[in-house]
């Protein structure tokens, strides 16, 4: 099976800083595949080089067969790469049905038909529960709500890769099972990218995970080799005993 | 926003038309002919909304699209003796013209760089204006001779410099546009446009070219205004080089501030209170600056997004 996504030798430097240094990565289809690390390990920088909001210094990104590397974010959207951001940036003073109604109306293929805008708002709305809540701005929603309506506007784009960055940051715990479940939703059509701190989270959702520390990656398996690997361990809890 | 009281608001747009259609039968002899000329003043006033309200965009450069629209059909009547129709739409493309290369240079900066950027094309074109002194009258500006100022549909003619017609050629103007910023600023694409205001960087990452989408809005909002300029030498006959000026690039910025960025009658609603604050104050005293100034700042003060934008906040969130 051809991979989703591969990056190839992928490098960006912020001075002296290389936050992400010469990394190879390879996703498959269907996976929801975590990206974990401690504070500063590149994880960031990494998935903004995928969707585009940062420029590599060198390397190589590949989606779906076709180097994407130079192209503009606005496009690798189109081709199906939605990013939710890590800090909330819902359109606060728009209503959280224009918030939504902003990826679907630039989806739809016929493009002219109201009520088609209209389903496609409310179909993501009601999938992430906030269906009741569309005419409030999005200011006025709950932290918890902001981050589900992240949630919704990724969705609402049918991207093929969602690339969630840190989405349970700032949630509650009965927020957090929902959101697990959501998750598990959305996996069954669409290749999900997590980064995430919340290792219970992590190890209910994730496929694979991988690990990153100052900027390379350190480790690559599946959750139970992740929890017994020394090296993980070492970067997370300092030198093994 | 979108999909709240479609008729409310178009009931509201109508009726502010119907309201001014009136007003032309009511209005004493020198209030008609002030409003004829607000009404074309406010289509430059929408013309910048559009970019500045809705997009973001703080441009202070306007002064050379409603001057584009004026000279080009100033010119065209005087020059090359065309008809009124023809040297309006010659305004109208010419603005629309230069609105698009401004916007291809212009739109590479933001923030103040955009400002300084638009400012200095105006001053551009007002150097300009006064370099091809020989064409354009330089200073003095020109003259649209009262002859050539009249429309003829076959066998009637519609005199410009008459009031009565004047004022319903000023209000069909102001009312097309009207209601065409009405339709855009509740399309899909008034959605966009408000969504690169509002954080341009997340409109990207939704997948809109915002670069694409700003011209647009560009191309749109110079139109618009070179209209009210054709409009303005067309209907009062003079094309002056003033018109071209810095204060003309602060003007429609002022009447917008007043009645509301972002609100599609707040222009209108700026324009009359500027015009007729002057009017009333520079009849009791010299220094009627000083009383505009203070008028000025009790607005920012208690109004600070403008007269209709404040109304909307506070009353009435249907406000389109």
């Amino acid at each position: 099976m051809m991979p989703l996504l591969t990056t190839k030798g992928l490098s960006r430097s912020f001075g002296g800083l290389r936050a992400v240094d010469n990394v190879d990565f390879t996703l498959m289809p269907g996976e929801i595949r975590a990206v974990i690390g401690p504070n500063g390990a590149g994880k960031t920088t990494f998935v903004s080089m995928v969707s585009g909001r940062i420029q590599p210094s060198s390397g190589a990104i590949v989606f779906d067969g076709a180097d994407i590397t130079g192209l503009p974010a606005y496009i690798r959207v189109r081709q199906g790469i939605a990013y939710t951001f890590q800090i909330t940036s819902v359109f606060a003073n728009l209503s959280a049905y224009d918030n939504v109604a902003l990826p679907v109306q630039r989806t739809l293929s016929d493009g002219r038909s109201k009520g088609a805008v209209r389903a496609g708002v409310m179909l993501a709305l009601e999938r992430t529960g906030l269906a009741d809540r569309a005419h409030m701005p999005a200011g006025q929603l709950s932290y918890g709500h902001q981050r589900l309506l992240e949630v919704a506007m990724g969705l609402a784009l049918k991207p093929r890769l969602l690339i969630l960055d840190e989405p349970t940051q700032g949630l509650a715990d009965s927020e957090i099972d929902n959101f697990i479940v959501l998750v598990r939703e959305i996996a069954t059509d669409a290749t999900v990218l997590l980064i995430e701190h919340n290792m219970p989270v992590v190890m209910q959702l994730a496929d694979r995970i991988t690990v990153f520390n100052a900027g390379k990656i350190l480790a690559e398996g599946t959750p139970e080799a992740i929890r017994e690997n020394a090296s993980v361990q070492e970067a997370y809890l300092g030198t093994a005993p | 926003m979108s999909d709240a009281s479609p008729v409310k608001a178009y009931a509201l747009h109508l009726g502010v038309i119907a309201l001014l259609f009136v007003l032309s039968f009511l209005l004493p002899e020198y209030y008609h002919g002030l409003l004829s000329r607000i009404m074309v003043l406010a289509v430059f006033a929408i013309g910048y909304n559009i970019l500045f309200g809705y997009v973001g965009l703080l441009s202070l450069g306007h002064a050379m699209f409603f001057g584009a629209g004026l000279y080009g059909a100033g010119l065209a009547v005087i020059q090359l003796g065309w008809g009124v129709p023809l040297a309006f739409v010659s305004g109208i493309a010419c603005g629309a013209v230069l609105a698009l290369v401004i916007g291809l240079l212009a739109l590479r900066t933001t923030g103040v760089a955009f400002m300084i950027v638009t400012m200095m094309f105006a001053q551009v074109f007002s150097l300009l204006i006064l370099y091809f002194a020989s064409w354009t009258g330089g200073d003095q500006g020109m003259v649209v001779p009262q002859p050539a100022r009249v429309l003829t549909f076959g066998a009637t003619s519609l005199d410009l410099t008459n009031p009565t017609v004047r004022y319903m050629s000023a209000l069909a103007l102001f009312s097309v546009v009207l209601l065409i910023t009405l339709a855009i600023v509740r399309s899909r694409y008034g959605r966009v446009l408000i969504a690169i205001r509002e954080n341009e960087e997340r409109t990207k990452m939704l997948g809109y070219d915002t670069f694409s989408n700003k011209l647009i809005a560009v191309v749109v909002s110079g139109t618009i205004c070179a209209a009210s300029g054709a409009a303005y030498a067309l209907l009062f006959g003079y094309v002056g080089s003033s018109f071209a000026s810095v204060q003309y690039s602060i003007l429609p910025l002022l009447w917008v501030l007043l009645g509301g960025a972002a609100t599609t009658l707040g222009p209108l609603i700026g324009t009359v209170f500027m015009y007729y604050v002057i009017d009333i104050t520079s009849g009791y005293t010299s220094a009627y600056l000083l009383i505009v100034g203070i008028a000025l700042i009790l607005l920012v003060l208690f109004f600070p997004k403008g007269v209709l934008g404040t109304i909307r906040q506070r009353w009435l969130g249907w406000l389109p």
